[in-house]
């Protein structure tokens, strides 16, 4: 029973609408029982959203008013294994690799509540692995578009020079994404080894105590940008 | 026998839900003034920084007037550097001057103050905020001084003319432009994501969200308007920038200049005045909420009176913050739309007008037989009033598609913005820093030099763009270097083209007067005491006067009643702050042991 009330009061959450109207008309906060952090990194995923959203609406915008013909991505991000061509097997690969990442994020933050150090620095260290694992698979496929086939953000062979324009600054600005998760994971997993969490020591810089509130915190912006990269899949490979 | 009447009835003093964060408190004399992580002296480091590129772009237009009032005098005004000041005067005046000024100075000063928190909820990313912005600044500053200037392409930066040979400041100036709104962007994340968790999950105890005062109201309105609102304005940028460097064709369609094919094709301009104003139009708002905001407490402070309609105030702010996200594209009825999108984005456009309009009432009836008082923060309110109204209703005629076309591109539309987004909230921004200066200093601004600034920047104000709608309905194009020789402008234009020159220049100079005024009377001010305008909210509570890192004293306060309670029948004083008790509660005894939450 302890283990899976750590974490969260859920004696004082109650059901309906009547809860979220007493929430919000009640003093100190607006979301009970949930941290500074977590809120800080909800509503920063909110304006992550509006900018991938730019970004996508921005890609389909000019991939409906671009009068050349726009590649075929079945041939284009097709990969020749063992003698045959396979259509989208390495994106394939890339978003096992990546939502199995959040698979071990999400174990991660449950053994972070349960004070298991060493599983959740595991599990924060196989997170960011699979997450650089997916970033070198991308940093593949970038190569093989860019020597092999000729894509350039300014033109390509196959067709409406947008294609690598769009994709290149897509796939670009989410890679980003996911290298910085990567950096913030490594972190996270050292100051879990260390003991900073168990210790409550305060931040280098900030001077904040250190909880294991910020594995979960981690936890939603990882998930994000996997949420992210589902759409991405489908609107860049899948249409 | 005297008894205060409490908005509503508290009678229990809420627990403590979460333990005090502790501050970080720095050692040094960097690490207290400089790298300072204290909001408040955050919101000192962006109001300077943003005032300072402001009298930069107030330069900017006296230079722009001279050219309009005195075509050909100054040889130094060519046509390219004409346009590059109209675009640095716009852009800084509209995100580096207001946005900055409102959300990071107002902002920061405010809400920890006005909510009852020791700070803000991320005091380093709150910190970082600021640095980011004046790396933003440096940047728009630097682009003046690069090869071929800084980029003249207007403040909406409309592709593709903003990268193509030609347009001043087409090279490295629309580069620098472009990499310093992204860095303020992120910068303004920072801030932005500070603001609106302090103000909904750092409230002190009994501070209920429908007891806020309206400024944070606005503030918080306007931020979330902007954290979602900027990413459409970055990634027009990255995708801008992509576009002038590495020959990627977003917004690029074929395109010859000067008889030369480029190497773009395929892209869509139209695709980029979308994301711009999908951006560009809730910034007018981020700009007004935070002015109807202070002007709403200024005014009630003022006039000695609860605000008229507190929740339909509220309610309206969330209203019109909400609806300018479905109104851009009334920008944009000359680009060439589909006409049903005209009439939608009419529809919504004037729709904005009932729940502004309900504010202007609500404003009025405020200061209907209240006990007013003729300070200068209010002198700027009553301003404000008199100049939104006015730029409000010249709304009307361009939310109209008919009426919009051939006034588009006109000077109509120059006096319409500035009245409304560009006179209005710079009235509430100077009758903001009148009113809260003594809180950050602790001295009073000089009240004659106040009344000489507020009447000459009023008059002035009106004197510019009153008739400038004259010349509108005229025909007079903006951003045009000289209207000379063009056969249907009639001669009077000219003659008050002369007077709008004057008059712009005297409201430039009499700004010196202010900052005389801010320097004097940090010296030489009169002592203003902890309430010197005997007003209700917390932070004119504070234990010290201009309030310590911490901002209150040992105990938080505790919250009992609404932000308005002035002239309350029955009451000692006109004003009742709002930590303080109703009779039945004892001031302090409670505070010792906060009941424990219950389980």
């Amino acid at each position: 029973m302890a283990d899976t009330m750590v974490g969260s009061n859920l004696s004082a959450v109650r059901p309906g609408l009547a809860t979220v109207v007493e929430d919000w008309s009640s003093d100190q906060r607006a979301f009970k029982n949930v941290t500074w952090g977590k809120a800080m990194m909800w509503i920063f995923l909110v304006s992550d959203t509006f900018i991938f959203g730019s970004f996508l609406i921005a890609y389909m915008t000019v991939r409906m008013s671009t009068t050349v013909p726009w590649p075929n991505p079945s041939e284009v991000f097709a990969l020749t294994l063992f003698g045959k061509e396979l259509p989208l097997i390495l994106i394939a690969i890339m978003t096992f690799v990546l939502i199995s990442s959040s698979g071990t994020m999400a174990l991660a933050v449950n053994y972070g509540y349960r004070k298991k150090r060493i599983t959740t620095f595991l599990l924060l260290m196989m997170t960011a692995l699979l997450g650089a694992t997916f970033v070198g698979m991308q940093a593949f496929e970038w190569t093989k578009l860019i020597v092999e086939e000729g894509v350039r953000p300014w033109g390509n062979p196959m067709g409406a020079a947008q294609f690598g324009a769009t994709f290149f600054m897509i796939t670009g600005f989410h890679g980003t994404h996911v290298s910085i998760g990567v950096i913030f994971l490594v972190i996270v997993a050292i100051k879990v080894i260390r003991g900073d969490l168990d210790s409550e020591k305060p931040g280098f810089m900030t001077g904040r105590k250190g909880r294991y509130e910020i594995v979960e915190t981690m936890g939603l912006y990882w998930h994000f940008v996997d949420l992210v990269w589902v759409f991405i899949f489908a609107f860049f490979y899948l249409w | 026998m005297m008894s205060y009447v409490a908005h509503d009835e508290t009678e229990l003093i809420p627990p403590l839900e979460v333990e005090e964060e502790e501050l970080y408190h720095p050692k040094t004399f960097i690490g207290k003034y400089i790298w300072c992580q204290d909001a408040k002296v955050i919101a000192i480091q962006y109001t300077i920084t943003a005032m300072g590129v402001g009298l930069l772009a107030l330069v900017l237009s006296g230079i722009m007037r001279l050219q309009l009032g005195f075509p050909n005098s100054f040889s130094f005004i060519t046509p390219g550097a004409y346009l590059q000041f109209v675009t640095m005067h716009g852009m800084i005046m509209v995100v580096y001057l207001l946005t900055a000024i409102f959300l990071g100075g107002f902002g920061n000063y405010l809400i920890p103050l006005m909510v009852g928190a020791r700070d803000m909820v991320f005091p380093y990313a709150n910190m970082l905020s600021y640095w980011i912005y004046l790396a933003a600044v440096l940047l728009l500053v630097a682009s003046l001084f690069v090869p071929g200037g800084s980029t003249g392409a207007g403040w909406t930066l409309y592709p593709p003319q903003a990268i193509v040979e030609g347009t001043p400041g087409a090279g490295l100036g629309i580069i620098l432009m472009l990499l310093s709104l992204m860095l303020f962007i992120i910068g303004f994340t920072m801030g932005g994501l500070n603001y609106v968790v302090t103000v909904l999950q750092a409230r002190t105890r009994g501070m209920t969200l429908m007891r806020l005062p309206l400024t944070i109201w606005g503030i918080l309105m306007a931020t979330i308007l902007a954290l979602l609102a900027f990413p459409a304005l970055f990634v027009s940028a990255v995708m801008m920038l992509l576009d002038a460097t590495l020959g990627t064709s977003f917004f690029m369609p074929a395109i010859s200049v000067a008889g030369e094919m480029l190497d773009y094709q395929g892209g869509s301009p139209v695709l980029f005045q979308h994301l711009f104003w999908f951006f560009g139009h809730p910034e007018v708002y981020i700009v007004a909420l935070p002015a109807f905001g202070i002007v709403s407490d200024l005014i009630a402070v003022n006039a000695r009176k609860n605000i008229f309609g507190y929740r339909m105030m509220v309610w309206a702010i969330l209203i019109i913050g909400g609806l300018s996200f479905v109104v851009w594209a009334h920008h944009m009825y000359v680009s060439g739309m589909n006409p049903y999108f005209g009439f939608f984005f009419a529809t919504t456009t004037l729709i904005i007008a009932i729940p502004t309009a309900l504010k202007v009432y609500n404003w009025v009836l405020t200061l209907w037989r209240g006990n007013i008082r003729f300070t200068v923060p209010m002198l700027f309110a009553i301003g404000f009033l008199v100049t939104f109204v006015n730029g409000g209703l010249t709304g009307l005629f361009l939310g109209n598609v008919p009426v919009d076309v051939p006034l588009s591109d006109t000077m109509f539309v120059v006096a319409h913005f500035h009245m409304v987004m560009a006179v209005a909230p710079i009235m509430v921004v100077f009758g903001g820093l009148y009113h809260w200066y003594p809180k950050v200093t602790g001295r009073m601004l000089d009240p004659t030099l106040g009344k000489i600034h507020f009447w000459v920047t009023f008059i002035g104000s009106y004197s510019i763009y009153f008739p400038m709608h004259y010349l509108g309905i005229l025909g007079v194009p903006r951003r045009y270097y000289s209207i000379e020789n063009i056969s249907f402008i009639p001669e009077s234009a000219h003659t008050l083209n002369v007077q709008i020159t004057i008059a712009a220049l005297i409201v430039g100079v009499v700004q010196l007067v202010f900052v005389y005024n801010l320097i004097r009377s940090y010296f030489k001010g009169e002592p203003a005491g902890p309430n010197p305008w005997e007003a209700t909210t917390l932070e004119w509570q504070t234990a010290d006067t201009p309030p310590r890192h911490g901002n209150f004293g040992p105990e938080l306060p505790i919250v009992y009643r609404w932000a308005y309670d002035y002239s309350v029948p029955g009451a000692v004083l006109d004003y009742i702050p709002q930590n303080q008790p109703p009779d039945s509660l004892p001031a302090r005894e409670t505070d010792d042991n906060p009941q424990a939450p219950p389980s």
